[in-house]
């Protein structure tokens, strides 16, 4: 009986999924050129929020420090960009700061597949190293979050302050062409969204491939019961240690092809109220469930940018809102919504506690 | 000589600005494990109450007693802050108890919005307040430094905070009632102490200190509506430092950062400095991943 619930269930959940996906690629046919563009936006957020469930939602672990991953990925690519469009010649902020070569560090990035790398495991690496100093000393909860925020604030004021090296606050900007096809085309912009789409479907089948694991389970152990797991023998610091890479390598990724879409890199985009919103997203969405981070995202940004056109100030006003509405009466998020209306539906039936039972709000 | 006093002022002017923003934090933290990210509002609502102060002064009083609005200014911030933080407690803050990074988050959307509504209503660009005259210029200490009456000002404000603070938590009873809920909730809510109003008027205090320090910041350079992100930050990491719950570690905390803020910053640039300040704290978690003076606790979780 419960066997043949939980298959239903879950036919029903992979008909949504390919029906989903079937909608992103179709829509190219409805959406004009910059709406199309907006949304390709929207999802490479929605990699970002994928990545912050992982390590919010499924191991109980808050970063606001992943505005910090995305800009890594996105500098990495818009390096790469870049030197392209300069030709050979040095780019033109480091020609104004009065750099006469090209830094080191640079050097490597006209490669596509070193950017391309670069991208993933710069992020990625720093966020293992992070985790290895603070997990391993059982800095958690609170306090990880605030170094985490430090950790922004530091990276912001590296980056405007060696503006030879970074392009201070204006970012790094004013690049033409991809593998030689012209950015501005319509044509490279519908091949990006579809490239998009792919990365963001691939990024939620591993993300749920992660979740469905035993690693995953652990993942929610650590968060239900962080001390539990360590006396049943496991060693929490690995497995969050791990989880935070993967959510950064996968921040690095929505970074890159955020450049992509819209053509610019900068320190504001990766500060403090960036590094929130994306929180914001995930709880919005729903902690927890992954369909939910990617809805989250893509609702809010639509929201936001529909919204803050008309009313600038306004938007301030009812973000602000939100997250309080959000986190005191609505923890678990839309999917959370969602699941009561379901549940409230067809009281009664098992499959009712099998919703809502499932997942405690992480702390 | 004379530049390593003057760096060591400058550390010292820094991290007592630093120590008076975190004061009221650890208060809040270290009592209730709430993360306030409206903190740095409540600061503004400080440095704002003393501009409104000194535009009162201006419009209804005479001249020659313009100089002591800010005397005024003082106790008013106090008391504005610690009012909205007692509403800021009743309405939102009681219901996030023992969910430490949903406060962080509820209470980021408060200082928001309250952001938004002070560029409303005093408009986006800074205000200057224009500091009493009495405390223009300086003492002249050895070697020619100079050490502006301002700094020696607000340094004086943050001792009078941390004796007030001091006798508050240690001396008195409420504050005694304070430290019982701190270290067991359960227990002192039994022996018949209101943990419910303790809770709120030790959130309120907080807020008031925050609201004095957003009053001394008004010394150092305009106001505007995100005067309190610039700071809150750092606050935080002096609390993470120090370690939660006791005035010794707050203290040390303020003057570790303070300090080699100043001195790194000198060293290096101002971007790299912040840099090697960071490495450090969390070098230093290494050794003591709870801060620097931690409170003795037999749970298992906290």
């Amino acid at each position: 009986m419960l066997l043949r619930t939980l298959s239903s269930r879950r036919l029903w959940l992979l008909a949504i999924y390919a029906a989903l996906a079937v909608v992103l690629f179709c829509a190219p046919l409805v959406l004009s050129d910059f709406r199309l563009n907006l949304l390709a936006k929207f999802l490479a957020y929605a990699i970002v929020a994928l990545g912050l469930d992982l390590i919010w939602g499924y191991t109980g672990i808050l970063s606001l420090g992943h505005g910090v991953f995305f800009g890594l990925g996105g500098y990495a690519m818009a390096m790469y960009l870049k030197l392209e469009a300069s030709g050979g010649k040095l780019p033109d902020f480091m020609d104004w700061s009065g750099l006469t070569a090209l830094p080191w560090f640079w050097k490597p990035f006209g490669s596509i597949g070193f950017a391309l790398a670069a991208g993933i495991l710069l992020p990625a690496l720093l966020a293992l190293v992070l985790g290895y100093v603070t997990f391993r000393n059982r800095i958690r909860g609170v306090y990880f979050t605030i170094l985490t925020q430090a950790l922004v604030i530091i990276t912001v004021t590296l980056f405007v302050g060696q503006q030879a090296y970074t392009g201070g606050t204006n970012g790094v900007t004013g690049y033409s062409k991809l593998f030689g096809y012209s950015l501005a085309s319509p044509d490279t912009k519908r091949w990006l969204y579809f490239v998009t789409v792919a990365v963001l479907i691939g990024a939620f089948l591993l993300c749920r491939f992660i979740v469905k694991s035993r690693f995953g389970k652990v993942l929610r152990a650590i968060r239900d019961g962080e001390n539990r797991v360590r006396f049943i023998g496991y060693n929490p610091a690995i497995y969050q240690m791990v989880a935070f890479a993967i959510s950064a390598g996968l921040a690095g990724v929505a970074g890159m092809l955020f450049v992509l879409h819209v053509g610019i890199i900068s320190p504001s985009m990766m500060g403090i109220v960036p590094s929130i919103e994306m929180v914001l997203w995930v709880a919005i969405g729903g902690r927890g469930t992954l369909g939910g981070a990617v809805l989250g995202a893509v609702l809010l940004n639509s929201a936001k940018s529909t919204f803050s056109e008309s009313y600038p100030e306004m938007w301030t006003l009812f973000l602000g809102a939100l997250f309080v509405v959000v986190v005191v009466f609505l923890p678990k998020g839309a999917a959370g919504l969602f699941g009561s209306l379901k549940g409230f539906v067809r009281r009664g039936k098992e499959s009712d506690e099998r919703a809502n039972g499932v997942r405690n709000p992480a702390v | 000589m004379d530049v390593v006093v003057l760096q060591l002022f400058n550390g010292i002017s820094v991290s007592s600005i630093l120590l008076l923003i975190a004061l009221g934090l650890s208060v809040t933290f270290g009592l209730m494990k709430v993360i306030n990210m409206a903190h740095g509002e409540l600061i503004m609502i400080g440095a704002y109450t003393a501009y409104v102060v000194q535009n009162l002064f201006n419009s209804y009083m005479p001249s020659s007693l313009f100089g002591w609005y800010f005397v005024l200014a003082i106790p008013a911030s106090f008391i504005i802050a610690f009012v909205f933080g007692l509403v800021l407690e009743m309405s939102l803050i009681r219901f996030l108890y023992g969910r430490p990074l949903d406060s962080l988050l509820a209470t980021w959307g408060v200082g928001l919005m309250l952001q938004q509504i002070a560029r409303s209503i005093f408009g986006a660009p800074n205000v200057g307040v224009t500091s009493p005259e009495w405390l223009n210029g300086g003492v002249t200490a050895l070697g020619g430094v100079v050490f502006p009456y301002k700094r020696l000002f607000i340094l004086g404000l943050v001792l009078v905070c941390l004796i007030f603070m001091y006798v508050y938590i240690y001396r008195s009873h409420s504050g005694r009632r304070m430290r019982a809920v701190m270290q067991n909730r359960e227990m002192a809510a039994c022996l018949g102490i209101s943990t419910r109003r303790v809770d709120a008027v030790t959130f309120a205090i907080g807020s008031g200190i925050a609201g004095i320090a957003g009053c001394a910041l008004t010394l150092i350079g305009p106001i505007g509506p995100s005067i309190g992100t610039y700071y809150i930050v750092d606050a935080f990491m002096v609390v993470v430092l120090g370690g939660v719950g006791k005035l010794v570690g707050t203290v040390f905390g303020a003057f570790g950062i303070g300090m080699s803020n100043t001195l790194f910053e000198y060293w290096t640039t101002a971007s790299l400095g912040k840099v090697l300040v960071f490495l450090c704290i969390v070098a230093f978690l290494q050794w003591k991943p709870s801060g620097l003076v931690a409170m003795r606790s037999r749970s298992l979780d906290n």
